[in-house]
């Protein structure tokens, strides 16, 4: 029987690092998926993925077992990830007039029938990512958790550290900047 | 062009496809090598530089109060601290009864 996390978390604080492994084994894939969706680049998601482990096992004996290991290790991703935005805010493209052909094509099947615009193709997807990458670390953050990974505003409030309210203001403001980026994209072209 | 129609279908793009929750190969073997090439953490030392740093500064603001005694208060008036302070360190002892 393997043994639960709990188990693997007190044999690490009693010194035993390499009960560790099976923590770093069972959590990595969702750590990745996380990571994935704030950072393009593999070797950045890495870094990040990394970052959260080395703090996980440095912060370890503040886990206190009330809420899952995940929730906790979530939190902490969530963080680091916020954490990267904000380092890498001057890397951001600037200018978002350049859309590729597909891109292009995408929008123009849109304009025509938005039934018909693929939610599967490669364009819109690259468009999705080239609109958050205009956003502001907090913007984009609050995006991703409320609107795409569909996280209530109290778990968002527990994910980030920041208040109800807090969240609900930064959610505002985010989606007034995902219009105004929109609107960008578009003007010249179908307005 | 309705921008609430676009922002919410580039929404749903975003949702339908989720990122890949794939793992490189034997990452974890490198964050348990990551992790054993960190430096333990000892708290004694970082009590000692903390205390360091605020012996620094200790010194660093007695020597601007030194230098400001100097400067701004007058010869006479730094005798008068002087009789002062005397009289305040020993207040307690003048004013007690001699009982021996």
């Amino acid at each position: 029987m393997e043994p639960t996390d709990a188990e693997l978390i007190a044999a690490v604080l009693g010194g035993d690092t390499a009960s560790f492994e099976p923590l770093v084994k069972k959590y990595s894939p969702r750590l990745f998926s996380t990571a994935r969706r704030y950072a393009r680049r593999e070797s950045e998601v890495e870094d990040i993925v990394q970052e959260v482990w080395t703090k996980a096992f440095q912060k370890l004996s503040s886990f206190r077992g009330e809420a899952p290991f995940e929730h906790w290790l979530m939190r902490m991703t969530v963080r680091t990830c916020y954490d990267f935005l904000r380092s890498h805010q001057r890397n951001r493209e600037l200018s978002f007039s350049e859309l590729t052909e597909a891109e292009t094509a995408w929008l123009e099947r849109f304009v025509a029938n938005p039934a018909q615009a693929n939610e599967d193709a490669a364009a819109a997807r690259e468009l999705v990512q080239r609109l958050l990458d205009q956003l502001s670390p907090s913007a984009r953050l609050v995006i991703n958790l409320l609107e795409i990974e569909e996280w209530s505003v109290k778990e968002i409030a527990q994910l980030t550290g920041w208040s109800v309210s807090l969240v609900k203001v930064r959610a505002f403001r985010a989606r007034a900047e995902m219009r105004k980026c929109l609107a960008k994209i578009t003007t010249g072209k179908y307005l | 062009m309705n921008l609430s129609a676009l922002r919410e279908k580039l929404v749903a793009v975003a949702r339908s496809n989720p990122p890949g929750d794939k793992v490189p190969y034997s990452f974890e073997k490198r964050v348990m090598a990551n992790l054993a090439s960190l430096p333990r953490v000892d708290e004694w030392a970082w009590w000692g530089r903390a205390l360091w740093r605020a012996a620094a500064v200790c010194a660093g603001v007695t020597l601007l109060l030194s230098a400001w005694c100097f400067i701004a208060l007058p010869g006479h008036a730094a005798a008068d601290s002087a009789v002062n302070l005397e009289d305040t360190v020993f207040s307690s002892v003048n004013g007690a009864d001699l009982t021996w």
